[in-house]
């Protein structure tokens, strides 16, 4: 019995290769650099391929290429190199290709701070797209987490045929953490559904009973088509706007209506809590020091960790705020999912703790505002 | 075989348009092939050259502007049983330039037809990379100012194993681009054409002034024989299936019992070059071989080899929440750029805190207890400093005793560095054991 020291970065790229990643593309960038390293090791001597791409245009633009012959693909990057992946998001969006996407959040904005730790880049994961369709967003909360998030988002990447984000942080990629390896959660790993036989194929027409379509790779007996034109279910450029509507609505149906299914979270429920304090990621760890002070005070907080930040999981955020008065939200920005919550708690008093300045919120920072 | 050509997807290229002799061309190379269209993958991104993907029955790709090269290169290496064709314009090639550059350099077994006419067909006859200085375009002057880009030239310079400059125009089109799929890495082959929907409207260009034009440059087609070389799939294979499997993380055995009860948090304080990340996951190792919780965190500049090099450890029985150290039980300082990084954290901190501070590296004033090790005098060069002080913390028994940090180092070492390194050690802890060697300050 004993533990392993590792670092997220390290957990995601382990997890990525149990979830049956053997594709990776990315570009040199500090904190995600040593995802790319770890996956380098990992994948070769597999059968599986990892690039360099000239750029992070490049890198995700392998990934798409991968993903479309069926393989399971990751691109990991900063703030930088998210704000390139942009135009590819959005193709991975409306084309459906399956593909998961490390951003290990550094300080921002722009090239900000290579090795100091924030959670800027959270609004931007999800509306960082043209045309503003969801995508899924996972936050991990420490060291050990990054492992069941990656294989969460690789499953859910296939399931709902999307970009999948994961939203790490410095703080967690580069922080190293004794982890007990063989016993993280490993989600049984699920594989896009394949078109069945016989039938005809289009390559954009949900699947029985589902809103994501069947999958046949490139190199299948029947053709496939992608295009990041608006399509129909065929493939092709459609003009129709009944037809382009539908689309659009079953892209957004797809992972806003599913959202249940996804919720991952942590809760510590308190009798009678007056207050709510949401957060996730690394902030979470001070945020639930601070909770448990807080309550040996005498002042009733409950503590809400999200791990699913997009789409907001509403339901989850309505039932932990069930009888509290106000919410507290604690987040290593500005203030971006505050608005979520907000806007999800319409009748509660939402307030906001947080900063942009490198460093970690205090437990005792969140007490005093949470204490007000 | 049959054609290829989609019967219900007609080209819809403006009359006149060289692109259409370009669709007829690549199908009957495809036809001469005898090639199926599940055997191919046509890839395409923007600009009218980006119709292609939809006029052939074969698999079909197409993506976003420039781009066209990356997601070939993945398709081709994840199915490389197929023919990947890559198409893109005179637009594509000047926003996708870093893509074309990298594709020549690696040799991935892809055709790309660069539909070159000079300028935005599709935008409205805006100046491209390759538009001639002296042409009338829809971008004013701006072209004047602009150098047109020989493709070619850069793609041979980049290090295109095969390399085809030729008139859309002329006979043998369709043997030219076979020649170009059928070659057995990355094969480039311009073809040069006209765009009556924007370009001739504004300037003469007919058939004869692009054989001119080509002759005029006198650039050799076909294989490159400087730039020939392994294609890149095959080696990529060769060289991935002789790499070692990834070591599977091991866990260090949690069989010995840790020195203290109480959260220890330990910063060392050094510079680039003394090891101070490899001997704080040393620190780390030791607690976790006496069943403790361990974080760390490392501080170090972008310029690796000059610079603070700082690690933190936060060593706990039991779960760590907030992995920040406000006030260190210890802190080991043993170099100027790292004592100057967190000048702060020793005038915050109490008597509760020991500072083990390298003799000649001067400190803050502070409250904690100071004991000053004269390494210098044990011999040791400053590259050595840090996993010389957990030896010192080891044999004075502070957070760590010696078994820890045994296990520590047989768990990370391992053949001559391990045996390397506990010399190292027992001769530090040997010398420390003389009572002149470490005092008070």
């Amino acid at each position: 019995m004993g533990l392993t020291l590792m670092e997220g970065n390290e957990l995601i790229a382990w997890a990525a290769y149990e979830a049956g990643c053997r594709f990776f593309a990315g570009y040199p960038i500090t904190p995600a650099t040593a995802i790319y390293n770890a996956m380098l090791r990992l994948l070769p001597p597999e059968g599986g391929i990892v690039l360099q791409g000239e750029d992070e245009i490049a890198s995700i633009g392998y990934c798409l290429g991968a993903s479309m012959c069926g393989w399971k693909a990751m691109t990991a990057t900063s703030g930088p190199g998210i704000s390139l992946f942009s135009e590819s998001v959005s193709f991975a969006i409306g084309s459906e290709i399956p593909i998961v996407i490390v951003d290990v959040q550094r300080l921002g904005p722009s090239t900000g701070s290579a090795t100091k730790g924030a959670d800027g880049d959270i609004q931007f994961m999800r509306w960082g797209n043209s045309g503003g369709l969801p995508v899924i967003v996972l936050a991990p909360a420490d060291v050990a987490d990054c492992f069941p998030i990656t294989m969460h988002a690789f499953n859910l990447a296939e399931q709902y045929r999307c970009p999948v984000f994961i939203a790490s942080n410095k703080e967690i990629g580069l922080t190293g953490e004794s982890v007990d390896f063989p016993a993280l959660e490993r989600a049984p790993v699920v594989h896009r559904r394949l078109a069945p036989d016989g039938e005809p194929f289009l390559p954009f027409r949900p699947a029985a009973g589902s809103d994501a379509p069947y999958f046949l790779p490139f190199g299948a007996k029947t053709l496939v088509r992608q295009t990041s034109s608006t399509h129909g279910e065929n493939g092709y450029i459609t003009t129709d706007p009944a037809e382009i509507r539908a689309a659009n609505e079953r892209l957004d149906r797809k992972l806003t209506a599913n959202v249940d299914r996804f919720s991952y979270y942590q809760e510590e429920p308190v009798a009678d809590a007056t207050t709510l304090m949401v957060t996730y990621g690394v902030t979470s760890r001070a945020a639930r020091l601070a909770c448990r002070e807080l309550n040996k005070r005498g002042e009733k907080v409950t503590l809400l960790v999200l791990k699913t930040l997009f789409p907001v999981p509403q339901n989850v955020i309505r039932r932990a705020a069930a009888g509290v008065k106000r919410a507290l939200v604690v987040e290593m920005n500005q203030g971006q999912y505050a608005l979520e919550v907000d806007r999800v708690l319409k009748n509660h008093h939402v307030e906001f703790c947080g900063a942009m300045d490198g460093k970690l919120i205090s437990p005792g920072r969140i007490m005093e505002a949470a204490s007000g | 075989m049959d054609s290829l050509l989609n019967k219900s997807r007609p080209p819809v290229f403006c009359p006149g348009c060289g692109h259409e002799i370009v669709v007829r061309a690549l199908d009957r190379a495809f036809q001469n092939m005898g090639l199926d269209g599940n055997q191919i993958c046509v890839v395409s991104d923007i600009g009218c050259s980006g119709l292609f993907d939809t006029f052939f029955n074969t698999h079909a790709f197409h993506g976003l502007h420039g781009r066209v090269l990356t997601y070939a290169t993945g398709i081709k290496l994840c199915r490389p049983e197929l023919h990947v064709v890559a198409t893109m314009g005179d637009g594509g090639l000047g926003i996708g330039g870093a893509h074309l550059l990298a594709a020549c350099r690696r040799n991935v077994n892809l055709t790309l037809l660069v539909l070159n006419n000079f300028n935005f067909g599709m935008t409205g006859g805006q100046c491209s990379a390759t538009t001639p200085s002296q042409a009338e375009v829809a971008s004013g002057f701006l072209n004047r100012l602009d150098k047109p880009l020989d493709l070619h030239s850069v793609a041979v310079a980049a290090g295109a194993a095969y390399m085809a400059s030729i008139s859309g125009y002329r006979k043998g089109l369709n043997r030219a681009i076979e020649e170009a799929i059928r070659f057995d890495g990355f094969a480039v082959v311009e073809i040069l054409g006209i765009c009556p929907g924007r370009y001739t409207r504004r300037n003469k260009l007919t058939p004869k002034v692009i054989e001119e034009e080509l002759a005029e440059k006198g650039h050799k087609n076909g294989p490159v024989p400087s730039n020939a070389g392994p294609e890149y799939g095959w080696a990529y294979r060769q060289l991935s299936s002789s790499q070692e499997p990834a070591e599977t993380p091991t866990a260090i055995e949690a069989v010995l019992k840790p020195l203290t009860a109480a959260r220890q948090d330990v910063i060392i304080l050094g510079a680039a070059g003394q090891q101070v990340i490899t001997a704080g996951r040393l620190l780390g190792l030791a607690a976790m071989a006496a069943g403790l919780h361990v974080t760390q965190k490392n501080d170090y500049d972008i310029t690796v080899l000059r610079g603070p090099s700082i690690a933190e450890l936060i060593l706990s029985p039991g779960e760590i929440d907030y992995p920040e150290i406000d006030k260190p039980s210890v802190i080991l300082a043993l170099a100027a750029e790292g004592v100057a990084r967190r000048k702060n954290i020793f005038g915050s901190a109490d008597e509760s805190t020991l500072v083990i501070q390298a003799s000649g590296v001067s400190i803050p004033e502070t409250k904690a207890r100071v004991q000053v090790v004269d390494f210098m005098a044990l011999d040791l060069k400053a590259q050595d400093w840090a996993l010389a002080a957990l030896a010192v913390m080891a044999e004075s028994g502070t957070v760590i005793h010696k078994p820890m940090l045994q296990a520590a180092i047989a768990h990370r070492f391992k053949g001559k560095a391990l045996v390397g390194i506990r010399e190292v050690i027992d001769k530090i802890i040997d010398r420390l054991s003389g009572p002149t060697q470490t005092g008070s300050g």
